[in-house]
């Protein structure tokens, strides 16, 4: 507990806090060479020169003070205890508004900031949502329960299967459509993953996240969620989808489907692409609008979902570039995976000097699929030699599937099926809009 | 009026913003200048207030969500990145302004901090995209000395400039990006002056500072002052936006006496023995009162499906007439709060009806509908319902207020001097981690450096302009406090026009300008120097100086097309030499003068039909030579 009093300091300033018996939170004052500052002490990030402290003026500006082994310091006043959360009423529920699901998995799509200490806190409670963002009670009625808190990075394929199964039970338990709150940077891996683990959706599931973080009045986040419940309450359609911003605007959130849809941006609010096929809606003044020109699977409030949520993640996503060293190849075969998607050039080219490593990981069994690192467009490999030498060695042309899905569905697939061929077969079929029939301009 | 400021407790403090001439913005490396670019892009963003861990919002912040503003920016990619459409995280504080907060610090006895943490304040009126400002402490304490007194400092920050706004109009606002993220350097001083002028000196002393840092920007919002007014059982009135220096003392001087007039409203709403409790939000639908009125505010507003909605408010008769400054009275306070939270035009109120149009006949009809006695008063608003409901509500409140006396408030300033209210004062400022910064460690090798390097005092820039320029102390002074230092130094070193002549267009030339309210804070320093590039190379005569800058800054030409414009230009030698001539000729009995005589004379004479067209040394040398001539054919003779 007392780490966490005064966490993040270490060294001279971790010693003079001991000494003064100063948690974060207390007005401390330190005094050196005859100068005295005075202020509460905020926490300090580990990666701050450690004899720092950190201190909040009266003004509200933070400063850092040195501490040296002459400084000295001492509490003058302890930590006022915040009083409770006020009462709050949340907005009457509407009984005839379809119900929605929010399974919150990471990322700040609401949060609060405690000013005294700058902190900032993930809320993900049904009265948090309805606080932060009450306009959502007027389009369904809400339901939220925290399954995970991950930063993105950290979500792995046993994630995708606890998603899988908890939406599923969601829609189970009758909920009209079902949101995922996630951290963006790996939202589309995720989208992939619902997409082939939840078959025979009968609703609508959205992901949802934001490139601004909620602690910022000009978050993305508020737009992006009122568009997510109005897709999973209303959308016409039963699939995967990603709501993010369309532009840069506050005016209209897209809804992209789960297997086409990249995140193409650091930090740009409409991050999110739909490649090569376009998005599945969009939301703007209140209505959802369907744009999806290659149809799309309809809402089928009587179906039932499937869930198949074993992913297996002996499987590579391995980029080709000049000066690529093909024994990465054999470092994967050794270590027993059992796919390889390439992520190779133009039309779905490797080196000639891949060859020999190639021929080894198919003679091993491997699944080895091509895709291309230029994302738009889908690998044809029958234009070139390379590309007829590399079919002719065993690697399956993947269409216009995008290398991350490729990926995410290879390891699916082996979540399935063992046989090779098996795999081939499911990944070569259209399961959930992956592989478009047509390109258009 | 005679009064004793410091007799009624007057306690003034200032914070001066001003913008630095940076190479590059704050947080991103687009240029710090404005442009008068059409915009390429144009997006709308709406800002919500965030919850503090209480779920607590800012008042400040809720009441411009609940406006429904939308948000207009306008950017263009000369001046503006991803970075100030908050689509970009920012990138790191600037070094070169950090150096020159450091540099101020220093000349204003600050004391640097040892690390700078950059802050987020909340601002959600759309001024900054993030819907918070960026900002950051880089020294506390200091002092300047006025008048003997001194006076201390707060602290020295830096912060982002706010977008600049273009338009309001209803729920809508528009705002350019360029201005956005341009560095600003704040000082703030404790509440310690005590009268208008000290305030005033205050500020003068605390410009100098800053200018004496070379890197300040000039010219038209490039300065701001915000002052913190109060006095002795008055309230901490915040005024924002005082644009010019001389506009402190006058800002003061209204503020005080505003809060003297309220205390006094004060004292007689007590003599005549109004509750509060006797204040009570009743409007009545008087609508059919004005169903045939001439006021055109009330037949528009009927016309368009509103209504007339009316308050009585007792024992107020005469008082919303009370005069609390120049062109404000007690019903104006009123009027502006119902504008604010109301979103009406206006209120009418009783003390100054029958008027705008309304009959003593319906003055009377109202009266009698409200059942007003001879001692109370009523206001009317004309509009929409439900705007009408609200803008009453917040005139009870007002009147509530009337009865502590002076309500702490945040208040704007006119180019008059007067202020107006603006809003309420926000709470204790929403201040929190910038986390996408890392705090900056200022290490005791950067400040040995920035020491050794420190810019000269005003004292002794002053004595260096004497001293390399030959001018006199007065004109080496005002060019110290004036923003034309750099210009001066550099048209000076030319060596082509005396310095004398170019420190004096640029301190009193261009003062008697901006007396004459000549846009001269529009006026680039390229734009100056190439008037003076004119005068060096004798196309243009010093004597047109002062038209020629006027013309340049009132049509917004170049120094070239502004001498086109005055269609003067100089005469070549042979046309001048056909003026001299002339005179010379016409003058024959001059030649009997004294030779030095003679030539004042003609001087004079010839100066008379050339002036601003021909440089008097040279109209000298031409009489010289004639004059030389005449003698020697007349001896010759």
């Amino acid at each position: 507990m007392e780490k966490e009093e005064i966490s993040g300091y270490r060294h001279q300033a971790l010693d003079a806090l001991r000494k003064a018996g100063a948690r974060v939170g207390d007005k401390v004052k330190v005094e050196r060479e005859g100068e005295a500052v005075e202020g509460i002490l905020m926490p300090r990030t580990q990666l701050g020169d450690p004899n720092y402290l950190v201190l909040k003026l009266a003004s509200g500006y933070n400063i850092g003070v040195k501490v040296n082994g002459r400084a000295k310091v001492e509490v003058v006043e302890s930590k006022a205890r915040p009083p409770g959360a006020p009462p709050f009423a949340p907005p009457e529920e509407k009984p005839d508004l379809p119900l929605v699901e929010v399974i919150g998995t990471g990322g700040t799509i609401v949060s609060r900031v405690e000013y005294r200490t700058g902190a900032v806190y993930p809320a993900l409670s049904t009265e948090d949502l309805y606080r932060a963002v009450p306009e959502i009670s007027s389009i369904a009625r809400v339901r939220a329960r925290v399954l995970f808190s991950l930063l993105s990075e950290n979500v792995y394929p046993p994630h995708w299967e606890k998603m899988a199964e908890a939406v599923a039970e969601a829609l189970e338990e009758g909920a009209a459509g079902v949101i995922v709150a996630h951290g963006t940077d790996t939202m589309g891996y995720t989208a992939a993953a619902l997409s082939f683990a939840l078959q025979d959706l009968p609703a609508p599931v959205i992901l949802v996240g934001s490139q601004r973080s909620s602690d910022r009045p000009s978050s993305d986040a508020a737009l992006n969620l009122m568009a997510a419940v109005r897709a999973a309450a209303y959308g016409p359609f039963a699939e995967v989808g990603v709501a993010m911003h369309e532009w840069v605007s506050d005016e209209a959130v897209v809804i992209h489907r789960g297997t086409k849809v990249r995140k193409c941006h650091t930090s740009r609010r409409d991050a999110f692409k739909t490649v090569n096929a376009s998005p599945l809606a969009r939301v703007s003044d209140g209505k959802l609008t369907m744009l999806a020109s290659e149809g799309f699977r309809p809402r089928n409030p009587t179906g039932k979902v499937r869930v198949k949520p074993r992913f297996d993640p002996k499987v590579a996503l391995v980029k080709f570039h000049p000066g690529f060293n093909p024994e990465v190849i054999d470092w994967y075969v050794d270590r027993k995976y059992r796919g390889i998607i390439l992520e190779g050039t133009g039309l779905g080219h490797v080196a000639r000097l891949c060859y020999s490593h190639l021929r080894r990981a198919l003679d091993e069994g491997l699944f080895v699929g091509m895709t291309s690192q230029c994302l738009w467009g889908e690998v044809r490999m029958t234009v070139y030699e390379v590309g007829r030498e590399l079919s002719a060695l065993g690697v399956v042309p993947l269409g216009d599937m995008l290398p991350e899905t490729a990926l995410v569905k290879a390891m699916w697939a082996f979540g399935q099926v063992s046989e090779k061929e098996e795999v081939q077969r499911l990944m070569l079929t259209n399961l959930a809009g992956e592989l478009s029939s047509r390109i258009l301009l | 009026m005679d009064v004793d400021y410091r007799e009624l407790g007057t306690k003034v403090g200032i914070e001066i913003h001003r913008q630095l001439d940076t190479q590059y913005k704050l947080f991103c490396n687009c240029p710090t200048h404005l442009t008068r670019e059409e915009a390429e892009t144009i997006f709308l963003r709406r800002l919500r207030p965030t919850a503090s861990e209480l779920w607590e919002v800012d008042t400040a912040a809720l009441f411009e969500f609940q406006k429904g503003l939308t948000i207009l920016y306008e950017a263009d990619p000369k001046t503006c990145c991803l970075v100030e459409m908050d689509e970009e995280p920012p990138h790191d504080l600037n070094p070169e302004a950090v150096d020159i907060a450091l540099q101020a610090a220093f000349l204003l006895k600050a004391k640097p901090v040892e690390e700078i943490h950059v802050m987020r304040k909340i601002v959600i009126d759309g001024s900054n995209t993030c819907g918070f400002q960026r900002t950051c402490v880089v020294a506390l304490g200091g002092e300047v000395e006025v008048e003997g007194r001194r006076i201390p400092l707060q602290a020295i920050s830096l912060e982002e400039d706010a977008a600049r706004k273009m338009e309001a109009r209803g729920d809508r606002v528009v705002y350019r990006l360029d201005r956005l993220g341009i560095p600003l350097i704040e000082v703030a001083t404790a509440p310690a002056m005590t009268t208008p002028r000290e305030a005033e000196s205050a500020a003068l002393a605390i410009g100098r500072a800053l200018r004496g840092t070379g890197k300040v920007k000039r010219g038209l919002g490039s300065i701001r002052q915000d002052l913190n007014i109060s006095i002795r059982r008055g309230a901490l009135i915040e005024v924002k936006g005082v644009q010019e220096l001389g506009l402190i003392s006058k800002v003061v001087e209204n503020e005080v006496r505003r809060q003297l007039g309220l205390l006094k409203i004060k004292e007689e709403l007590e003599s005549r023995g109004l509750k509060a409790e006797e204040l009570v939000f009743a409007p009545v639908d008087v609508t059919s009162l004005f169903q045939a009125s001439k006021s055109t505010v009330i037949r528009r507003a009927l016309a368009s499906g509103g209504r007339v909605l009316a308050l009585a408010l007792p024992k107020l008769a005469g008082l919303l007439g009370w005069e609390l400054g120049p062109n404000l009275r007690f019903g104006t306070e009123l009027a502006d709060r119902a504008k604010f939270f109301g979103g009406v035009g206006g209120l009418f109120h009783t003390d100054e009806l029958p008027g705008y149009g309304i009959t003593p006949q319906e003055v009377e009809a109202l009266k009698a509908q409200l059942g007003l006695s001879p001692l109370d008063a009523a206001v009317l608003v004309a509009d929409r319902a439900e705007r009408a409901e609200k803008a009453l509500e917040a005139v009870v409140e007002r009147v509530k207020e009337a009865l502590q006396g002076v309500p702490e408030e945040t208040r704007t300033a006119r180019p008059d001097g007067s202020t107006r209210y603006m809003r309420p004062r926000p709470g204790s400022a929403r201040l929190y981690p910038e986390t996408d910064i890392p705090p900056i460690l200022i290490t005791p090798e950067r400040l040995e450096r920035l020491k050794a390097v420190l810019p000269p005092s005003p004292e002794q820039l002053a004595a260096r302009l004497m001293e390399r320029f030959s001018i006199n102390r007065k004109l080496a002074e005002q060019l110290v406090d004036s923003d034309y230092l750099s210009l001066f130094e550099k048209v000076a070193a030319e060596g082509r026009i005396s310095p004398s002549f170019v420190a004096t267009a640029l301190t009193e030339t261009m003062k008697s300008l901006e007396r004459k309210a000549v846009p001269v804070d529009s006026l680039s320093d390229e734009q100056l120097y190439g008037a003076f590039t004119l005068i060096g190379e004798g196309k243009a005569a010093k004597e047109i100086f002062l038209e020629l800058v006027e013309e340049m800054a009132a049509a917004g030409v170049s120094p070239e097309q502004a001498l086109e414009r005055l269609g003067v230009r100089m005469l070549s030698m042979e046309e001048l030499a056909a003026v001299v001539d002339k005179q010379v000729k016409e003058h024959p009995e001059l030649l009997a003068e004294k030779p030095e005589k003679a030539l004042g004379r003609l001087m004079k004479m010839v100066m008379s039909q050339v002036r601003g067209k021909a440089d008097p040394k040279t109209v000298a040398g031409l009489l010289r030579e004639k004059l030389e001539d005449r003698h020697s054919s007349s001896r010759n003779t």
